[in-house]
């Protein structure tokens, strides 16, 4: 077994180490190492996006990356989308538009689609669609996620009272 | 947007209620198989043949043992003798002999990806390393990897020893790969074609295709020093994980707890299973309990897809009518018997009225996957080929194909090509639905642009359901089952227990359960868990409401066939002025008090099974230099019985659709000569993406089954049946090509476009 590096990051706003081998990806210290299992691994080579986690704010697909390029680094993963018990307006619109089936690439889903309002608040259907295009869902033919995600841009837009 | 012609109001059934697993998965928090974790967990990986014909000469794991962290290495040799038994395992049957032997093969790798040694470690990355450490000698042989191949007489034979099975229970004189053959008759085919006014003769083609489930498959077992265990995993039913583990290590079925953990997608790919046993046996040798993770390229290699298939079909029309059909339909079962040649068979002819009719069908193994279920298993490419020529005819006569198949459409009392008469069902209410739609009013313009449709069908199953319905002091109900929840069914089950209670959708709390801890329930497949587990709740429900008016006519002293159950509220009344009344609420508030807890059950083989009818329109354009058809426009129907919760109905019909789209332009299985699979990532068989399609608009046309207390007729398979068919009707319109092999990818599309093939 290779020796384990240490390693010091921020995991959904709270300062987290942990000891991981060099070849151990972010996915594996995730779900193995530090019990967070709602990054999902559908493919571990980069093509179905169920992994995915937002690393100092890019949206990346978290079994392609290294656990020790995550010194000193700012990750969120969907365990960190809702704010305590309230939950995030796409976790709300996913639920409201059935936009989940079985709901293992639902995490992933969520987590882009996050990136992508926070880089974009009003995306159209295309944008929308192109953005989420790294994701693979194989039970919704993706209407109703688009939906949701749209749903949950136009939510945000109404100004809090 | 959806048709109803039922007289009942619901108050309930026909909303969208939030799901009760739902704020679990938008969370993260939700735990499927491979995300359980156990003290002293050990991890396993499985070594595969490299080649997809040879004989296992030896296997030597010697130097894998004895690598620090490697706890235990098992192979066939570990398995106990297997029965020459046949399980059924819903919408599938196995042999059990056949199943030991894919689980872990014995004497022949069959396939490339066939499992054959597996190891426990304790990391995933040193079960990797332990794998390469293992010497297998195989002697290769030269495989076959087509279906036509593999039926010719000089064909290397997967086993010398099967013969074929044939019609009447004959078999064949010399050992074949043809595992069986089948045939359906009716009147004279052979006159009808005679005497066709147009005749239609063409073969078709599909290709191996996967049913693509995001997550891989999974299981985690503890064999406990009492002889117990315990096996956590993801599965479309629990009770047949524990059957086929207890025939396959001949362990006493009782002395085996299966957990069922959420379900990242089956679509029928989870109802056989290829770790458990592997697991558990790991487990026995090692101590520790140990998780086995498939990785997507053992998922597309190593568990069953569904079949390559070879249709042949001949058919005539005589005034307008489709007068005979012959049919020939040759499926891959992989590498051991088992396609669904025979449910492909009885289903093509389905949706119309045909009165002479000759269809056989061949069961035909080969070096590739042994096949698993894949929604409507076998319909759809037969649908591709006779949707396909249906659709040649309508236009050699020159008419509306919608309104040729509304012509020849079958209806209640017409007979399947088995014999057996169909019950009220909605095929013309389908059709009907899409002339009336207006996706099929609007116009199709522009070069390369068409429109095509195709109906399509699929029998539903009914099965074993059990459920138990524990009314709580706060006038909640604990619902408790035991069919896999795939796709929102526990909401679908609560809300049908809310209708018969007259209470909220959101006083039920609908949990399923391990295989200690309810009745029998069958896979959740065939379309079967909404109704036959529905049928069983609604049952359950009943037996509710029978206890509270019993009680409450026992306090108040008069008979309980006078006493009435409606919306929550319990009455008698004497006509003369006197009236009683007491709720749902207060009998479970009171229940300690007045004989104590109120508990419903039910079990069942539900019967009253509907079939369902789908009928489909889509709009593409070919790109006549790339060769890349893009889904405009897509518009399914479907006679959905009872939409129970229509936006899942909705999305059962929109999923399906897009593996049916991804099916017929992109997905295959592409093999080298030697049998390798070329494409078994995610980047190279290519699914659609969000991208690639658009919205997709559904139609749920409502009629209800009469075998069902709320009309419910299965969803979830037949929407995969028609859009093979209808997207290559298309493609036809657009370019004036009969595309008959599918997939209709950007390269062949080229290649017939330029002539380049
Ligand atoms: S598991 Fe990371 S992209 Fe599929
Ligand atoms: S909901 Fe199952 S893969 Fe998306």
């Amino acid at each position: 077994m290779a020796r384990r590096t240490h390693v010091t990051t921020s995991i959904n706003g709270l300062p987290t180490e942990f000891l991981c081998e060099p070849r151990q990806s972010v996915l594996e210290v995730l779900r193995d190492e530090l019990g967070l299992t709602g990054a999902k691994e559908g493919c571990n080579n980069g093509n179905c996006g169920a992994c995915a986690v937002i690393l100092n704010g890019r949206v990346v697909n978290s079994c392609c990356v290294l656990g020790v390029e995550l010194e000193g680094a700012e990750l969120t993963t969907i365990e960190g989308i809702a704010d305590g018990e309230k939950l995030h307006p796409l976790q709300q619109a996913f639920l409201e538009e059935a936009a989940l089936q079985c709901g293992i690439c639902t995490p992933g889903f969520i987590v882009s689609a996050k990136a992508l309002l926070d880089s974009d608040p009003h995306p159209d259907e295309h944008k929308v669609r192109f953005w989420l295009a790294g994701n693979l869902c194989r039970c919704t033919g993706y209407d109703k996620i688009v939906r949701a995600v749209l749903k949950a841009a136009d939510a945000a837009e109404t100004p809090v009272p | 947007m959806t048709t109803t012609d039922r007289s009942t109001n619901y108050r309930i059934i026909g909303t969208r209620p939030v799901r009760p697993d739902g704020v679990e998965k938008v969370t993260g928090k939700a735990q499927y198989g491979a995300d359980i974790r156990l003290p002293g967990l050990l991890h396993g990986r499985v070594l595969r043949s490299p080649h997809a014909h040879a004989r296992i000469v030896a296997i030597d794991t010697s130097e894998a043992e004895k690598m620090p962290g490697v706890l235990a290495v098992v192979t066939h040799r570990d398995f106990p003798a297997a029965r020459d038994v046949v399980q059924e395992i819903g919408e599938s049957s196995v042999n059990a002999l056949e199943l030991s032997d894919n689980v872990l093969a014995s004497r022949k790798a069959l396939y490339r990806g066939h499992a054959v040694a597996a190891v426990a470690a304790t990391s995933v990355h040193l079960a990797e390393e332990a794998l390469t450490k293992i010497r297998v000698e195989y002697q290769v042989l030269p495989p076959v990897l087509d279906v036509r191949d593999a039926m010719r007489e000089d064909a290397p034979l997967l086993s010398e020893t099967r013969f074929t099975k044939e019609l009447g229970g004959a078999r064949s004189e010399k050992p074949s790969n043809i595992a069986s053959h089948l045939r359906f008759q009716g009147g004279n085919p052979d006159a009808a074609l005679e005497e066709a006014d147009v005749v239609i003769e063409r073969e078709y083609r599909t290709k191996m295709v996967h049913q693509g489930y995001i997550e891989p498959h999974n299981s985690t077992a503890t064999w406990n020093a009492d002889g117990t265990i315990t096996i956590w995993t993801s599965t479309q039913g629990a009770f047949s994980v524990r059957a086929q583990v207890a025939e396959i290590l001949r362990h006493p079925i009782s002395s085996i707890r299966v957990i069922p953990m959420e379900i990242g997608g089956g679509f029928g790919g989870k109802l056989p299973i290829y770790l458990d046993p592997v697991a558990a046996l790991l487990s026995k040798k090692s101590g520790r309990p140990v998780k086995v993770l498939m990785n997507r390229t053992d998922v597309f290699e190593g568990s069953g897809p569904t079949s390559g298939t070879w249709v042949k079909v001949k058919l005539g029309l005589k005034d307008g009518k489709i007068s005979g059909v012959k049919a020939e339909l040759a499926y891959e079962a992989g590498a051991y018997p088992g396609s669904p040649v025979g449910a492909g068979s009885m289903t093509m002819l389905a949706p119309y009225v045909i009165d002479n009719f000759q269809i056989d069908g061949y069961d035909v193994v080969l070096n590739k996957p042994k096949v698993a279920a894949y929604r409507a298993p076998g319909s759809p490419a037969a649908a591709f080929a006779f949707e396909q020529a249906l659709d040649e005819a309508a236009r050699a006569i020159g008419a509306d194909p919608l309104q040729f198949r509304l012509d020849n459409s079958a209806r209640e009392g017409s007979r399947m090509v088995t014999g057996a008469p169909l019950a009220k069902v909605g095929h013309e209410e389908c059709v009907q639905a899409i002339l009336d739609s207006p996706h099929y009013k609007s116009p199709i313009e522009g070069p390369y642009r068409g429109r095509g449709v195709a109906s399509g069908y699929w029998f539903n199953g009914g099965m074993q359901s059990s459920v138990v319905a524990a009314v709580n002091p706060d006038g909640t109900v604990n619902l408790i089952e035991g069919s896999t929840d795939i796709g929102g069914t526990r909401a679908s089950l609560a809300m049908q227990l809310a209708e018969t209670l007259g209470i909220r959708y959101e006083d039920i709390h609908a949990t399923v359960v391990d295989t200690d801890s309810v009745g029998h329930n069958d896979v959740t497949g065939g379309s079967r868990t909404t109704f036959a587990s529905g049928m069983a709740v609604y049952q359950a429900g009943m037996d509710i409401r029978q206890q509270m008016c019993e009680r409450a006519a026992r306090e108040w002293n008069v008979p309980v066939d006078k006493v009435e159950y409606e919306d929550g509220r319990i009455t008698w009344t004497d006509g003369e002025g006197t009236f009683k009344e007491t709720s749902f609420a207060e009998q479970a508030r009171t229940a300690a008090q007045k004989g104590g807890p109120i508990v419903g059950k039910a079990s069942l083989s539900a019967r009253g099974v509907g079939g369902a009818y789908s009928t489909h329109v889509v709009d593409v354009e070919v790109d006549p230099d790339t060769g890349k058809v893009t889904i405009l426009r897509y518009t399914a129907a479907q006679d959905v019985g009872t939409a129970i919760h229509p936006s899942y109905v909705e999305g059962q019909i929109q999923g399906a659709v897009a593996q049916g789209v991804g099916w017929a332009l992109n997905e295959e299985y592409y093999f080298d000569d030697e049998g390798r699979m070329l494409n078994s990532s995610f980047l190279d068989y290519r699914m659609p993406t969000s991208l690639d399609l658009p919205m997709i608009d559904t139609i749920l046309v409502e009629v209800p089954n009469p075998g069902h207390p709320y009309g419910v007729r299965g969803v979830g398979e037949v929407p995969i049946v028609p859009p093979l068919a209808a997207v290559a009707n298309a493609i036809a319109d657009a370019t004036g090509r009969r595309f008959t092999e599918l997939p209709i990818s950007p390269r062949r599309v080229v290649e017939e476009l330029h002539g380049l093939a």
